[in-house]
C-alpha cells in the first residue's frame, strides 16, 4: 500500500494553489510505494520480457522435431561446452551480488573486484556463444537450414544479445566505479543492472534444459 | 510565505526558439499535445482512406481503384486507425491527464516519455512513406502468413508493415513501463489505489495489457521479418513451418489489443458521466474489478478470431465460453454507467452527449460481439461485412465516441478555451447519424454474404442499397469532423478564455489554471477521498473552484529539455530501415542497421550521463 506523506498539512481548498518558495527540493522524489521509480520500471520491463522469451521458447518447442532435414540438435550440440558456459553464467549472478554488497557497504575494492569478475563472465559467455554459432555454421547449420536452426538461433541469439547488453551495462557501471563515481548512495545504479543480469541468467536456466538437455533424449 | 502573483500572460523568457522547445520538450503536457496533433492527422489520413474505399464500393463493378490499390487502402486504413489514431489519441489523454489526475508534476521518466512519442511519430511517418513508393502494406492489418510471406507478397509493401509495427511496438512498450511506474509510484499523498480516478485505473490496466501483449507480436514480427529478409521458414509450409503459429501469436496480442483500444474509452466515460450527472460514479469498486477481469479474460479468448480455421470442438467450445464470459463484466460496466446517470442532475453539455452516445453505440457493438462468440454462428459471419459492422460499432461507436467526448471535456484544460456548445451538438448529431447510416446497413450486407476485403461486387446480389447507404453515411461522418475542425478554429480565434473549473469537476486537474503551468501543482495536494476536488469544494462550501492565480515556480525543480530522446528515436528508425535494404555484404553485416545501432547506443550513453540539469520554470 502507498505510504501517504502527511507532512504537508491538508491544504484547504483556497490555498490548494499557492506559491511555495520553500517547497522542499526533494519533493519530487516522493514515491507512493516503498520502491524507487527506476527499480519499479526495471521490474516492469522484466515482466514484459518474460512474455518475449516465452513466445520464443514456445516457438522453439512447437517446431521441435518438425525440421524437414538435418542437421538436428543431436548431431550438433556440444553439451559439455554449454554446461561449462552455463556454470560461468550462474556464478556471475553470485559475483554481481557480492559486487552489489561491496557497493552498498561503500567498499570500492570489493565492488571493483567482483564486478570485474561479473563482466569477465559475461564476456566469456558471449564468446562461448560466438564460438558455438560459428562452429555450427561450419558444420552446415545456417540460419535458414531448417526449422530447428531458425528457431534455435533466434531464441539463443536474442538471449545472447541480452547477455551482451547486460555485460555492456555492467561494464559501464564498472568504469564509473573505477573512477569513483559509484558511492554508497548510488549503489542503486548497480542494483538496476544486477536485476536485469539475474533475469537474463534465469532465462538461460530455462533455455539450457529446454533446448540442450531435452534434445539429448529425443 | 512570499507569494508572487504573476500577470496571466505567457512570457517564456527563453532564447530557445519555439521549434527547439517542442523538439526537446520532456513536459508531459506538451508531449500529450504532440501525440494528439499527430494522431489526429493520422486519423484524418485513415478517414480519407475509408472515404476512398466507400466511394469504390458505392456501386457494383466500380473501377475507381484497382484491386491492388484497394488492398493497400484497407490494410492501411486498419493499421492507421488502430496503431496511429486510436492508440495515440488515448496516449494523448494518458500523457496530459494521468499526472494531473494523480496530482503529480510529471511522469516517472520524462525523457523516456519524449522518446516514446518520437518513436511513435517516426514509425507512423515510416508506415505512410510507403505510399510515396507506391508500395503501401497490402496484406491486411493482421498480416496473415503466408499472405505476408515473400512468396505471395514480393514487394516492399509488407516490409513496411512488418518493420513499421516493430518500431511502433517500441514506443508502446516504453510508454507502458513509464505509465505503469508513474501510476503506481507518483500518486499524490493520500491517493490510495482505490481513490484513483477511474481513467487512471483503466490506464493502468491498459499498460499491463501493452506490457504483456506487445512482446508476443514483437516475436511474431521478428520471425516474419526473418522469413522475408533472411529466408527462414517459420510460417512457410515449404520448410515445414506452420502459418497457424502466426495466427496464434498474432491474436494472443490482437485480442488484448482490442481492450487496449477500448479500456481508455471506458475510463474517459467514467470521468465524464459523474461530472455531468452531479453524482459520484456508481459502483466504483465494481468498475475497478470488472475492468481488471476484462483484461484478464482478454488473454484467454484469442482463438475466437480463428473459429474458421478448424481447431476442433474442444478449443472452439473453450474459446466460445470464455468469450461469452466477457459479456458479464462489460454488462456490469454498462449498468454502472446507467446507474451513474440515474436520478442525476443532468448537465446536457456536449461531452455528456458523446458519452451517452458511446453507451448506446457500444451496447449494439457488444451484442453483435456476443453473436460472434457462438462458434457455429461465427462460421456464417466470419469474413463478412457483419464483422466489419461489429468492430466499427465498438471501435468507432466505442473508442472514437469516447475519445471525442474526452476531447470536448478536457479541451478547456489543455488549451484554455471552451469549444462551442452549439457546434459541438451539431457535430454530435451529424456523427451519430452518419455513423449509424454507415455501419448499421453493413450488418445486413454481411448476413446476405457480402465478403470483407473484396474490391467490388456484382449487381443483383442485394448489396446495392446497403452500400449506397454506407457510402452516404461515411461522407456525413467526414462532414461531422469538418464541423469539429471549424469549432476548433473558431474558438481558437476567439478571445474568450476558459475558467479553471468550467464543468464543476471532481478531479484534481480542475484545481489548477487552464492551461496548467509547467509544474502543474505548486504544492502537492493531499487527497482524503475519491473525487478529491468535490471533497475539497464541499469542505469549502462552493460548487466551482475559484480562479487560481498563476504563480512563480521558483524552487520547483523540473527536468530540463533534452535532445537525446529524439536522437535515440532516429537511431531506432535507421536501425530498422536497414532491414529493408538489400544486403550488400554477407549476413549479418548491414551497414544501415549498424549505423542505426551506433546512433542508438551513442544516444543512450549520452542520455544516461546527461547532467540532471533541473531547471526552474521560467515564469
Amino acid at each position: 500500500m502507498p505510504t501517504p506523506h502527511n507532512t504537508e498539512a491538508a491544504a484547504p481548498m483556497t490555498t490548494a494553489v499557492l506559491d511555495h518558495h520553500d517547497a522542499p527540493a526533494h519533493e519530487e522524489h516522493h514515491t507512493s510505494l516503498p520502491i524507487d521509480n527506476r527499480k519499479l520500471a526495471i521490474w516492469t520491463f522484466i515482466g514484459s520480457e518474460c512474455l518475449f522469451f516465452a513466445s520464443l521458447i514456445s516457438t522453439f518447442l512447437v517446431y521441435r522435431g518438425q525440421s524437414l532435414k538435418g542437421p538436428g540438435p543431436k548431431d550438433i550440440f556440444s553439451v559439455p561446452l554449454v554446461t561449462f558456459g552455463t556454470g560461468i553464467l550462474l556464478f556471475s549472478s553470485f559475483f554481481v551480488v557480492m559486487a552489489l554488497n561491496g557497493a552498498q557497504e561503500g567498499n570500492r575494492k570489493k565492488l571493483i573486484t567482483w564486478l570485474s569478475l561479473t563482466v569477465l563472465s559475461g564476456c566469456f559467455f558471449v564468446g562461448m556463444q560466438v564460438y558455438e554459432f560459428s562452429h555450427f555454421y561450419h558444420e552446415g547449420l545456417g540460419y535458414t537450414t531448417n526449422l530447428f536452426s531458425s528457431s534455435f538461433y533466434t531464441l539463443t541469439g536474442f538471449h545472447g544479445t541480452h547477455v551482451a547488453i547486460g555485460t555492456l551495462w555492467l561494464a559501464t557501471v564498472l568504469k564509473d566505479a573505477i573512477k569513483g563515481r559509484v558511492p554508497k548512495e548510488k549503489a542503486l545504479n548497480l542494483e538496476l543492472a544486477a536485476l536485469y543480469w539475474h533475469f537474463v541468467d534465469v532465462v538461460w536456466i530455462i533455455i539450457f534444459p529446454v533446448v540442450y538437455l531435452m534434445s539429448l533424449g529425443s | 510565505m512570499a507569494t508572487t502573483v504573476l500577470e496571466p500572460t505567457h512570457a517564456y523568457a527563453s532564447r530557445r526558439s519555439v521549434i527547439v522547445e517542442w523538439l526537446t520538450t520532456v513536459d508531459h503536457k506538451k508531449i500529450g499535445i504532440l501525440y494528439g496533433a499527430s494522431a489526429f492527422i493520422f486519423f484524418l489520413i485513415g478517414g480519407l482512406e475509408a472515404l476512398i474505399i466507400r466511394t469504390q464500393l458505392m456501386k457494383p463493378d466500380n473501377t475507381l481503384v484497382s484491386p491492388e490499390m484497394y488492398n493497400q487502402l484497407f490494410t492501411m486504413h486498419g493499421t492507421t486507425m488502430i496503431f496511429l489514431a486510436v492508440m495515440p489519441l488515448s496516449a494523448m489523454f494518458f500523457n496530459f491527464f494521468v499526472p494531473l489526475l494523480i496530482g503529480a508534476r510529471d511522469v516517472a521518466f520524462p525523457r523516456l516519455n519524449a522518446m516514446s512519442f518520437w518513436v511513435f511519430l517516426l514509425g507512423g511517418l515510416f508506415l505512410n512513406a510507403s505510399f510515396l513508393l507506391g508500395a503501401a502494406p497490402n496484406g491486411g492489418w493482421f498480416g496473415y502468413a503466408p499472405l505476408s510471406s515473400r512468396q505471395f507478397a514480393a514487394g516492399l509493401n509488407m516490409d513496411f508493415w512488418v518493420i513499421g509495427l516493430q518500431i511502433l511496438g517500441i514506443a508502446s512498450l516504453a510508454a507502458g513501463v513509464n505509465f505503469f511506474t508513474t501510476i503506481l509510484n507518483m500518486r499524490a499523498p493520500g491517493m490510495t489505489l482505490m481513490r484513483m480516478p477511474m481513467f487512471v485505473w483503466t490506464t493502468l490496466i491498459t499498460q499491463i495489457l501493452v506490457l504483456l501483449s506487445f512482446p508476443v507480436i514483437t516475436v511474431a514480427l521478428i520471425m516474419l521479418m526473418a522469413d522475408r529478409t533472411f529466408g527462414s521458414s517459420f510460417f512457410s509450409w515449404v520448410g515445414g513451418g506452420d502459418p497457424m503459429l502466426w495466427q496464434h501469436l498474432f491474436w494472443v496480442f490482437g485480442h488484448p489489443e482490442v481492450y487496449i483500444l477500448i479500456l481508455p474509452a471506458f475510463g474517459i466515460i467514467s470521468e465524464i458521466l459523474p461530472v455531468f450527472s452531479r453524482k459520484p460514479l456508481f459502483g466504483y469498486s465494481a468498475m475497478v474489478f470488472s475492468s481488471s477481469f476484462i483484461a484478464f479474460l482478454g488473454f484467454g479468448v484469442w482463438s475466437h478470431h480463428m473459429f474458421a480455421t478448424g481447431m476442433g470442438p474442444l478449443a472452439d467450445s473453450f474459446f466460445s465460453l470464455a468469450t461469452m464470459l466477457i459479456a458479464i463484466p462489460t454488462g456490469v460496466k454498462i449498468f454502472n454507467w446507467i446507474g451513474t446517470i440515474w436520478g442525476g442532475s443532468l448537465q446536457l453539455k456536449t461531452p455528456f452527449y458523446f458519452a451517452v452516445g458511446f453507451i448506446a453505440m457500444f451496447i449494439i457493438g457488444g451484442l453483435s460481439g456476443v453473436m460472434h462468440a457462438v462458434a457455429p454462428a461465427d462460421l456464417q459471419q466470419t469474413d463478412t461485412y457483419f464483422v466489419v459492422a461489429h468492430f466499427h460499432y465498438v471501435l468507432f461507436g466505442g473508442s472514437i465516441f469516447a475519445l471525442t467526448a474526452g476531447a470536448y471535456y478536457w479541451w478547456p484544460k489543455m488549451f484554455g478555451r471552451l469549444l462551442d456548445e452549439g457546434l459541438g451538438k451539431v457535430h454530435f448529431w451529424l456523427m451519430l447519424a452518419g455513423f449509424n447510416l454507415t455501419f448499421f446497413p453493413m450488418h445486413f450486407a454481411g448476413l446476405l454474404g457480402m465478403p470483407r476485403r473484396i474490391y467490388t461486387y456484382p449487381a443483383g446480389l442485394g448489396f446495392e442499397l446497403y452500400n449506397q447507404m454506407a457510402t452516404a453515411g461515411a461522407f456525413l461522418l467526414g462532414v461531422s469532423f469538418l464541423v469539429f475542425i471549424w469549432n476548433v478554429i473558431k474558438t481558437w480565434r476567439s478571445s474568450e478564455r476558459a475558467p479553471a473549473d468550467p464543468w464543476g469537476g471532481a478531479t484534481l486537474e480542475w484545481a489548477i489554471p487552464s492551461p496548467p503551468q509547467e509544474f502543474n501543482f505548486p504544492t502537492l495536494i493531499t487527497v482524503h477521498e475519491k473525487d478529491p476536488l468535490w471533497d475539497m469544494k464541499r469542505a469549502a462550501g462552493v460548487s466551482r473552484m475559484p480562479e487560481p492565480q498563476l504563480v512563480s515556480g521558483k524552487g520547483i525543480h523540473m527536468p530540463g529539455p533534452s535532445w537525446w530522446p529524439l536522437i535515440v528515436a532516429c537511431g531506432i528508425l535507421i536501425f530498422f530501415i536497414g532491414f529493408m535494404m538489400k544486403d550488400p555484404w554477407a549476413f549479418p553485416f548491414r551497414p544501415v542497421t549498424i549505423l542505426g545501432f551506433a546512433i542508438t547506443t551513442f544516444g543512450i550513453f549520452k542520455w544516461a550521463y546527461e547532467a540532471p540539469d533541473a531547471h526552474a520554470p521560467q515564469h
